[in-house]
């Protein structure tokens, strides 16, 4: 009978890019950047690595196909290496790629490394092109990121009875909170420190859902090397352990999509994953034993919904927790503490990866002062690949030995 | 009794006052003042004849029995495909049978009369049960010209069989001539046109008398049997001349549109039409006369089958849902004469893949989806597999459509990132009644009026064109159904 994955694997290192407007950097440069960083950090020799995982989503405008470019740019001597693509978990299938592979006893050593350049597209916001192949265009709704996420809210508000003007408020303090975060984080792709009038009347990209709420685009690579406990506990014996606690992962089942009771204000494929993952991590009561998360907040109303689809808030009640400053950096579950993908950035590729490095550089205590989380036990991080009624809900837990 | 058994019209909701075009544009050509009055019907940027035809043809087959409809011939001289037949798009999107026999109209501005007479007289010959007949322009008259101000975009539809007639077709008078005076060559977009004196003293004045006399001879009436004498001629002095020449009472002229609509081309006299049945009684004669390359006379008689049918939309409901379109260089935008900035989005290749809009074209362009006949549950697209997740049974379906089937809004947003000729893009999560949803560009409406819990109707669009390669291509969009007081 499977057990899961819960402390069968151990995190050796990890390294991660400065996120952001990397004009002078191809993907190639960003991938040798997060693998030195890691590599360094797990110390051991690149010889030492068994496998590896590649994770990039726009192909397109990216790296191209295949996990070549991770083989050949890394010079891996003739590894196995598999490209992985799975929207915005990409990156967190390849840390699962990697961690079942050690689970599983295949290799000792594995990388996983996600990258996006995503800079090259020539304009703001995503390149299209996401998914349904030949039948995208002759039936889909001319649709862009921020308004299908956008539509969150206002059904949000139909389903909740919460007005647009509360809906606002609510998303204006997660963005606040998000920029606040990123500001002390030198990684991060937007240092800022954003006002309410600021977010409230920037220019709007999709209603509600205005500049501000809006994360950022941007270049970018993160990596991890993963072994078993035994062998991370005997290479680095003076030092905590960070341990795989849970990796789960839902995709939806046209559903959502074509059936009717779906209400469109929150994450089918979320709540899923959340729930299997906290069986998976032996979490009985959420709010009270997650200290720390990294959500999927590609916009400010998925990280509201979110919330509720993580069973941290009650249903409905989203709006409460975020506005009494429950998710904030000293509140009671610090959520985005490195910015969240709002100011540290989304590299589709990269982004589960830069999440569990922000755990893992908390649990580790690496982190100033400023930024540090109170007690750091357990971290989640949650990537949300798609769209809201067709998406791929990623779910990593990750705590210390 | 051969006739028509049942009409519609449709108008696009968007009108553009004409003393806006004169401001534009006036400075050119002072003397088009004399046309700056009224408003014209302009298509939405995701309209055009075939779109048009569609909407007139869906309002008239409401309660038809779609088997019966053995043909359908669309008249145009604005359609989007030289090759490629248009008809075959709107016998799709009509959600028709595919063996039915269709036919593009076109050439001349009375294509749209011979279209309907060949329906009738296949009918009367007895090759067909019935057919429907749409008629559809869309002409563009070079800006700051009078034809920008007097043309107008609109499009009627007829089913015309041997049933339930509400106006018996008694017989026609036909002239043809190669009168060159409105020309589009291969190439051209806009309209040109030869000296307006001779187009009204030799072409008006003379072949419209022409017809109505053979006609009247033909029979053997007069003019005081008519009711309603349906005639295209935009020049309102001309109208005048004519009445008095013609002999037509105040009361038996049906109005043409021109402070509404605009001259609407193949459509014109059919739009007329149309608009003459919604008022028209039992016993009424109506005389219709087309114009263009010559002319079509049509004699109908109204039965006591008028009134019997449930109402449609028709002209009058569709004049009923106007929205001003403001400013004037937005309809420059909409029909691409004002090559405005969309964005490197809108820059996108689109590579129609034939092959995948031949296995889709059901589903594209006649929005057919699939109910489970064990659950019965409905669901678009057509599913193999079953989307309810308690039913879950292979293969198990049935053809539903989903195009007559009105829906509620579940979600929405406007969209100011999206490539829009008239952003933002608005759009959203449609349930429809009795089951399926699907998430639709919504048009024809500004984001105050979308709310959450609000009906929709399906409206057959251009979902997007490759300038590169000249295609048109077409899906569905949710119109926001508005309360006609």
């Amino acid at each position: 009978m499977a057990d899961g994955i819960r402390d069968k694997v151990a995190i050796l290192g990890m390294g991660c890019t400065r996120f952001g407007e990397r004009w002078d950097c191809s993907a190639e440069d960003l991938m040798v950047e997060a693998f030195v960083e890691c590599l360094a950090d797990a110390g051991i020799e690149k010889k030492e690595i068994q496998a590896a995982y590649l994770g990039t989503h726009f192909d397109e405008v990216n790296v191209g196909k295949a996990a070549l470019p991770l083989a050949v740019t890394l010079k891996l001597p003739f590894l196995p290496v598999t490209r992985v693509e799975n929207y915005c978990a990409t990156a967190t299938e390849a840390f699962r790629a990697a961690s079942y592979a050690v689970a599983a006893g295949a290799y000792d050593i594995v990388l996983a490394l996600g990258v996006e350049k995503l800079k090259d597209t020539g304009y703001g916001g995503l390149p299209g092109g996401g998914g349904r192949g030949v039948k995208a265009f002759m039936e889909m709704a001319n649709m862009t990121a921020p308004g299908m996420f956008a539509q969150l809210a206002t059904a949000y508000s139909a389903k909740w009875g919460l007005s647009m003007t509360k809906i606002k408020d609510a998303i204006t303090h997660v963005s606040m909170k998000s920029h606040a975060n990123g500001a002390m984080n030198p990684r991060a792709h937007l240092r800022t420190v954003v006002t309410e009038e600021q977010c409230k009347k920037a220019p709007m990209i999709a209603y509600p859902l205005g500049l501000f709420d809006c994360c950022g685009v941007s270049d970018g690579s993160a990596a991890a090397i993963v072994t078993t406990p035994e062998i991370a506990r005997s290479l680095k014996p003076n030092q905590s352990i960070v341990k795989v606690k849970a990796l789960q992962i839902a995709c939806s089942s046209g559903e959502e999509e074509m059936y009717t009771d779906w209400d469109g204000a929150h994450f089918a494929t979320t709540r899923l994953a959340a729930s299997k993952a906290y069986a998976e991590a032996a979490v009985g009561n959420p709010r009270q034993e997650i200290g720390m998360m990294e959500v999927h907040d590609c916009f400010s109303i998925t990280e509201m919904v979110t919330m509720e689809d993580l069973h941290i808030s009650p249903k409905g009640g989203a709006y409460e927790d975020i506005m009494s400053g429950f998710y904030d950096l000293n509140g009671q579950v610090p959520c985005q503490i490195d910015g969240g993908l709002k100011c540290f950035g989304h590299p589709i590729g990269a982004s589960g990866l830069r999440m569990i490095y922000a755990m893992y550089e908390q649990l580790l205590d690496r982190v100033p002062e400023e930024r540090k989380v109170r007690n750091p036990r357990l971290g989640l991080t949650h990537n949300l690949g798609g769209y809201p009624w067709r998406n791929v809900a990623a779910i990593s837990i990750v705590g210390r030995d | 009794m051969v006739g028509i058994v049942s009409h519609s019209g449709y108008v696009p909701r968007y009108r553009l006052d004409r003393r806006k075009i004169y401001t534009a544009m006036g400075w050119m050509d002072p003397s088009t003042a004399a046309n700056a009055r009224g408003e014209k019907a302009v298509a939405n940027f995701d309209e055009d004849s075939v779109t048009m035809a569609v909407a007139a043809g869906l309002d008239c087959l409401q309660g038809a029995e779609r088997s019966k409809i053995d043909g359908v011939y669309l008249a145009s001289t604005t359609l989007p495909y030289k090759e490629r037949l248009n008809a075959g798009i709107l016998t799709v999107a009509l959600g028709l049978r595919d063996h039915v026999r269709s036919a593009d109209f076109g050439g001349g501005l009375k294509a749209g009369t011979t279209a309907l007479l060949a329906a009738l007289e296949s009918v009367q010959a007895g090759g067909a049960q019935g057919l429907i007949v749409c008629a559809a322009d869309c002409r563009m008259g070079r800006p700051a010209s009078a034809e920008e101000m007097i043309f107008g975009d609109a499009a009627a539809a007829f089913v015309v069989g041997s049933e339930e007639v509400i106006a018996e077709y008694k017989g026609s008078y036909s002239i043809t001539y190669d009168f060159g005076d409105h020309y589009r060559g291969e190439y051209s977009k806009f309209d040109r046109k030869w000296d307006d004196r001779w187009i009204r003293d030799l072409g008006y004045e003379q072949f419209l008398p022409m017809v109505v006399q053979g006609l009247l001879d033909k029979y053997g009436l007069k003019m005081a049997d008519f009711a309603k004498v349906i005639y295209d001629c935009h020049y309102t002095a001309a109208r005048k001349k004519l009445n008095k020449m013609l002999g037509i009472a105040p009361e038996g002229e049906q109005g043409n549109y021109q402070a509404e609509i605009g001259q609407s081309g193949a459509a014109q006299s059919l739009v007329m039409l149309s608009g003459a049945l919604e008022t028209a009684k039992p016993g009424d004669k109506l005389l219709v006369v087309s114009f263009g390359s010559g002319c079509d006379a049509l004699y109908f008689e109204v039965t006591d089958q008028i009134g019997k049918k449930g109402a449609c939309c028709g002209i009058s409901g569709c004049l009923a849902k106007r929205a001003e379109l403001d400013p004037y260089e937005k309809y420059l935008v909409w029909r691409d004469i004002l090559p405005a900035n969309l964005g490197m989005r809108s820059e996108e290749d689109l590579w129609t893949r034939w092959s995948a809009q031949w296995r889709n074209r059901r589903e594209v362009l006649g929005l057919w989806g699939s109910r489970c006949t064990k659950c019965s549950t409905p669901q678009f697209p057509t599913q193999r597999v079953c989307a309810n997740p308690a039913c879950g049974a292979v293969d198990q379906n049935e053809d539903y459509l989903f195009s007559d089937k009105r829906g509620s809004i579940m979600s929405y947003t406007g969209d100011m990132l999206a490539a829009s000729y008239n952003p933002p893009a608005i759009y959203g999560a449609v349930a429809f009644e009795g089951g399926g949803k699907h998430y639709f560009d919504f048009t024809d409406c500004a984001l105050e009026e979308v709310e959450t819990g609000k009906q929709v109707a399906l409206s057959f669009r251009r979902k997007y064109f490759d300038a590169r390669r000249g295609i048109s291509g077409y899906f569905w969009k949710a119109v926001p159904v508005k309360e006609v007081k």
